[in-house]
């Protein structure tokens, strides 16, 4: 009897706290997304139209938010997956060195960080000149337009997309690619055939880990992008905290988080829930 | 050796390694806005903005703390930072200890509860929380507010980090006390816990690291209290100060060394667990690497 109370006491303190201030904060905003009025006298009274007047009202900074994600998950992608496969493969030695350099910039402050890459891609820095140059910024000006928002968004989540690609490719049995070798498999037909499909996990994690924080990021487009450039995230923020709308915010914040649950639901069906929170799924 | 040779072989070297190059180059790229920011903290601006490079000082390491507006705000994030980390930690180590160690209904139930706050943007959370709170009417947002929140989030990450240390636990051990005559709670304190314990420091960690650098919920309920990012925003429009870079940096090296100490903690805990000869103890991860894998 005791044995079986023992995990409920133990998850308790844990679960009230996520409940209280996770679940319950989550059914407020459904509510307060519903209401109707000005701040002080706003009423419940199931003011479906917040839904779609926000909606019509902040369609591009939805669509914006998604594509801007949705190119720098791709990107991410293409950048973490050859230091991944180095770490796991080739570094040897120099593992640990090389998975403490892709956390470091976890260890410096996200504004700085942003801010840094606005140093980085002032107009007078040398890699805007050198993107001039080259002509990939033919005006002269890298801040302020979508790229430099795609490149910071890039930047600040890729250690979400390089530990779980880490983590799947190194957890691959090294006798599968030597036998893909041994049943004479070129390098890349054993790569495509044989190490990209058992990496599959990671990168569905990867993926999502580094496009959810992504689509609801505001501060890339802050500091990084132009009046032109608000995501969705932008759009909320001030809704919440300069106008004090607070039913469209709700509203938007709810679509955001549903679109978003419908994502994370595709992928516990493709994956299953436990490949996100570790190795136990056996 | 004539000079076609020497190309192709060139080429056949670059061909062999272009996956190492590349890793190398993202490494540097990874690295870029830190040596930026290291290197800005050694600028001279004339003006207020610190974007443009004009000359070196040590000037902004020796006086990093003549601002006293930064000084409140670096104190309330450490605090902050410390208080949470210790709810989270202790909160999110019985989790992983209930979820790893034992069967119960509801496990699915509560493996979701832990993973759905890691997969709700930050600006979703920041936003429902402070809904609540201006529903309720109180707390009123400041300190306590900014605590429940951060412990609010933190908490599933030292759960993920912790749990995936006990995973690879070699639970003869705690059985070999127990034969030796060790009552439950003396096997806990005695065996499981010197073990886990890098587990749940590198779980600690993590919680402190997220908590100090958190903006975006911490935007949305912290009311005017003002902690160490909330300083920079409002810093930014006007001017970032030197001494935020500086401070940045100090920040840096204190979590670097932590963290060696933690993997160092960690290595010594796997070899007091891998006793067997034929045990092969697991390559060690540095601490924190767990937390999104």
């Amino acid at each position: 009897m005791r044995r079986r109370i023992v995990p409920y006491f133990l998850l308790g303190p844990g679960t009230i706290w996520l409940v209280v201030f996770f679940v319950v904060p989550l059914f407020y905003m459904a509510k307060l997304s519903l209401e109707s009025g000005v701040v002080g006298e706003l009423q419940f009274d199931w003011n479906w139209s917040n839904y779609s007047e926000a909606l019509s009202a902040y369609d591009t900074q939805f669509v914006r938010s998604f594509v801007y994600a949705g190119v720098a998950t791709l990107l991410a992608l293409l950048i973490s997956y050859p230091l991944a496969y180095t770490i796991a493969f080739k570094a040897g030695r120099w593992r640990n060195l090389l998975l403490f350099a892709v956390v470091a910039p976890f260890f410096t402050t996200y504004l700085i960080r942003t801010i840094a890459w606005e140093t980085i891609l002032s107009d007078e820095s040398p890699v805007t000149e050198f993107l001039h140059a080259i002509g990939l910024a033919p005006s002269g000006h890298v801040l302020a337009t979508g790229p430099a928002v795609i490149a910071g968004l890039t930047y600040n989540f890729l250690p979400f997309m390089i530990l779980p690609l880490y983590a799947s490719l190194e957890r691959i049995d090294g006798r599968l690619i030597e036998a893909a070798k041994d049943l004479y498999s070129s390098a890349t037909q054993s790569f495509l055939r044989v190490t990209l499909p058992l990496s599959a996990p990671g990168i569905v994690a990867g993926t999502l880990l580094t496009f959810i924080p992504a689509a609801g990021d505001y501060v890339n487009a802050q500091f990084l992008g132009g009046a032109g450039n608000r995501m969705i995230g932008n759009v909320i923020q001030s809704l919440y905290l300069s106008q004090a709308d607070y039913p469209s915010a709700a509203a938007l914040s709810f679509v955001l988080m549903a679109l978003i649950m419908v994502a994370v639901v595709v992928y516990i069906r493709f994956a299953g829930s436990e490949a996100l929170m570790g190795e136990e799924a056996r | 050796m004539n000079a076609g040779g020497r190309a192709s072989r060139a080429w056949r070297w670059l061909r062999e390694h272009a996956v190492n190059v590349v890793a190398a180059l993202v490494v540097v790229y990874m690295l870029v806005p830190i040596a930026v920011i290291f290197l800005f903290s050694f600028n001279d601006p004339q003006g207020r903005y610190n974007y443009t490079w004009v000359g070196f000082t040590f000037e902004h390491w020796a006086h990093a703390f003549s601002r006293p507006e930064l000084n409140e705000a670096l104190k309330t994030s450490l605090e902050l930072a410390v208080l949470a980390t210790v709810i989270s930690t202790i909160v999110g180590t019985m989790m992983a200890l209930a979820l790893v160690r034992h069967q119960f209904r509801g496990r699915r139930l509560s493996n979701f509860l832990i993973v759905i706050p890691m997969a709700t943007p930050e600006v979703v959370m920041g936003a429902a929380l402070l809904s609540f709170f201006l529903i309720l009417g109180s707390p009123s947002l400041g300190f306590q507010t900014l605590l429940i929140a951060h412990v609010m989030f933190c908490i599933s990450f030292v759960v993920v980090v912790v749990r995936s240390r006990l995973i690879g636990f070699d639970r003869s051990l705690e059985e070999a006390a127990r034969d030796l005559g060790a009552s439950s709670l003396q096997t806990f304190r005695l065996v499981t816990l010197p073990l886990i314990l890098p587990g749940i420091f590198g779980g600690a960690m993590l919680a402190f690291a997220l908590s100090i650098d958190d903006f975006v919920i911490s935007n949305f309920n912290s009311g005017t209290t003002v902690t160490f990012p909330l300083y920079i925003f409002g810093a930014a429009q006007r001017g970032i100060p030197v001494e935020v870079n500086v401070i940045a940096m100090m920040l840096f090296g204190v979590t670097v060394a932590a963290m060696g100490f933690a993997t160092w903690q960690q290595r010594r805990a796997e070899k007091m667990a891998s006793v067997r000869p034929e045990q092969e103890a697991a390559p060690p991860v540095p601490v924190g690497a767990g937390a999104a894998a």
